[in-house]
């Protein structure tokens, strides 16, 4: 009983997990129609700054919950203002320059940290569950993934910025005509974006280590889910979430992580052959 | 309120308008009529600014539009009714209304109450996705939409096209009655002679990308002379 419950909680920090580092991937490819293969590096950047920040003294939850976003969306302002935006509408440009961008980054990071993983402090203990101990920072994962995409969901659908982000993504010709300025929506998009792949590299920071190459292991995952939840962000990326983080998880602790890996690729692989427009392009067509 | 001097513009290299002159003076409405692909719409992404003019020139309110986006021009209170309507399709129909009210100088919810009391058919399927209405509705959405901004200046591309004629009677009221109460200015373009006649006091003939002439006055508000003298054309 115990080992379920473990594993239960395992599957659910799984589920947190490739959410929270699939959000910011989401909102910029589902948003853009961009897809960002500096993503991981953005994250690699927000677990720099939660290390950076809390070596100066800065207590860790705003070191991961506040600079880090803040920071790496800063970034991604830059980088959208010097970059990408020359590139609209030009996928296969995107994709290299956004690639060339997470190979200077992981260059100017290493030149500057060196080489070796750097450590952050998980700031909280562990709970037992019968015998067993699991590590309470489980938790902080699966709250902060979930008011990542509810605070993403109310965003959308409750504020007029909202109104105005899902209108110009549909069409933003006429959203010009109604006076909405597309260029500056991309902008604020992009950068939102960059600051919860920020987010998610602060919170992971304490459990994957901080080093220049870090972001590799996130990309692929990210990626896949993004793909797999297809149009709507916040309905596919919880949806695709679950179903990768059960898989991977749940057969990580049946055999070895390496398998559990696979298993997802499979699963993903299946998934893009039977629904090509991922989850939401066949069902929940019109949630958000 | 507009001044256009021999503006060209086109497609890539594929030209299409050749040098069109005209103006509108404020208050006035102004129809031009064309057959299919004679350049109507172009003439209208020109001046509103999702063409590039490659020559000649837009003065609007005795300013050049020369370089200025759409959203520039829209801000202006140049306000755009494309063909097809460009509904947001997935929002409801009252979000693509506060759309529109973007650029409004009033608050939200009173504009929009009072564009409803002139398109009372709207008021049914506030929350019925812009996608799931009608081509009737989504024409009386788009227009609208637009009047929420509170433009002085509109641009009116094919608004009868597919429409039923009843529904077509019901536009040329509405704006009849809009465009006297609001004072507004209006360049319409279209194929349909009943739209046009009974809005335009001046009507327009546009051919391969010029205006060939003017319809005379008296002809311009009387159909039948109307629809022997386009035959003429
Ligand atoms: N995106 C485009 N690229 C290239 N050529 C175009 C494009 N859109 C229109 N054209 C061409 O420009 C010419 C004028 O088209 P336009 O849409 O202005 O005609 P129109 O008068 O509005 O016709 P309709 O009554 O069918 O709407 C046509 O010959 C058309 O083929
Ligand atoms: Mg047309």
């Amino acid at each position: 009983m115990d080992l379920y419950g473990l594993v239960g909680f395992n599957i659910l920090v799984g589920i947190g997990t490739i959410a929270l580092i699939t959000v910011g991937l989401g909102v910029i490819y589902g948003m853009m129609k961009i897809i960002n293969l500096a993503h991981g590096e953005f994250m690699m950047l927000g677990a720099y700054a939660t290390y950076v920040a809390n070596t100066h003294g800065i207590n860790i939850w705003i070191a991961m919950l506040i600079i880090a976003p803040i920071f790496v969306g800063l970034v991604g302002l830059v980088v959208e203002r010097c970059l990408i935006r020359f590139l609209y509408g030009r996928m296969i440009d995107t994709m290299l320059a956004t690639w060339g961008l997470s190979l200077g980054l992981i260059g100017l990071m290493t030149s500057i940290f060196g080489n070796d993983p750097r450590g952050v402090p998980t700031p909280v203990g562990s709970f037992s569950i019968g015998h067993y101990a699991a590590s309470l920072y489980g938790f902080v994962i699966v709250v902060v993934a979930i008011l990542a995409l509810a605070g993403f969901y109310a965003m959308l659908s409750l504020t007029r910025y909202g109104l105005i982000v899902r209108a110009t993504m549909q069409n933003p010709n006429m959203a010009a005509a109604l006076g909405v300025a597309p260029p500056t929506i991309y902008m604020a998009t992009f950068a939102l974006g960059a600051a919860l792949a920020g987010l998610a590299g602060g919170v992971l920071a304490p459990i994957s280590g901080v080093s220049p190459v870090m972001g590799a292991a996130f990309i692929a995952k990210a990626f896949i889910t993004v793909l797999g939840g297809g149009a709507a962000i916040v309905t596919g990326t919880s949806l695709a979430s679950g179903l990768f983080g059960f898989i991977d998880t749940f057969v990580s602790f049946k055999s070895t992580p390496v398998i559990g890996e696979v298993a997802l690729l499979l699963a993903a692989v299946v998934m893009i052959r039977i629904l090509p427009q991922g989850i939401t392009g066949r069902f929940l067509r019109r949630s958000l | 309120m507009l001044n256009v001097t021999d503006l060209r513009s086109g497609y890539g290299r594929i030209p299409i308008l050749a040098g069109i002159n005209l103006s509108v003076k404020d208050g006035e409405f102004v129809g031009i009529l064309g057959h299919n692909g004679m350049g109507k719409s172009t003439l209208l992404r020109t001046l509103m600014g999702y063409l590039p003019m490659t020559g000649g020139d837009i003065a609007f309110d005795g300013k050049s539009l020369k370089g200025l986006s759409p959203t520039a021009r829209a801000r202006m209170g140049i306000g755009y009714v494309p063909q097809g309507r460009e509904i947001f399709s997935s929002l409801s129909v009252y979000e693509n209304l506060r759309m529109g009210c973007l650029l409004a100088k009033q608050a939200e919810k009173p504009t929009i109450d009072s564009i409803l009391a002139d398109f009372p058919r709207l008021e049914r399927l506030l929350e019925r996705p812009g996608g799931a209405l009608s081509g009737g509705e989504q024409q009386l959405l788009a227009l609208a939409r637009c009047l929420c901004g509170g433009p002085k200046f509109i641009l009116l591309d094919e608004p009868t096209e597919g429409i039923q004629p009843s529904i077509i009677e019901e536009m040329i009221d509405t704006l009849q009655k809009i465009g006297r109460e609001k004072g507004l200015t209006i360049l319409l373009v279209e194929q349909n002679l009943n739209f046009i006649t009974s809005l335009s006091e001046r009507v327009l003939i546009l051919q391969k990308g010029l205006i060939i002439r003017e319809v005379p006055p008296h002809v311009a508000k009387d159909r039948a002379m109307m629809e022997e003298f386009v035959g003429m054309v």
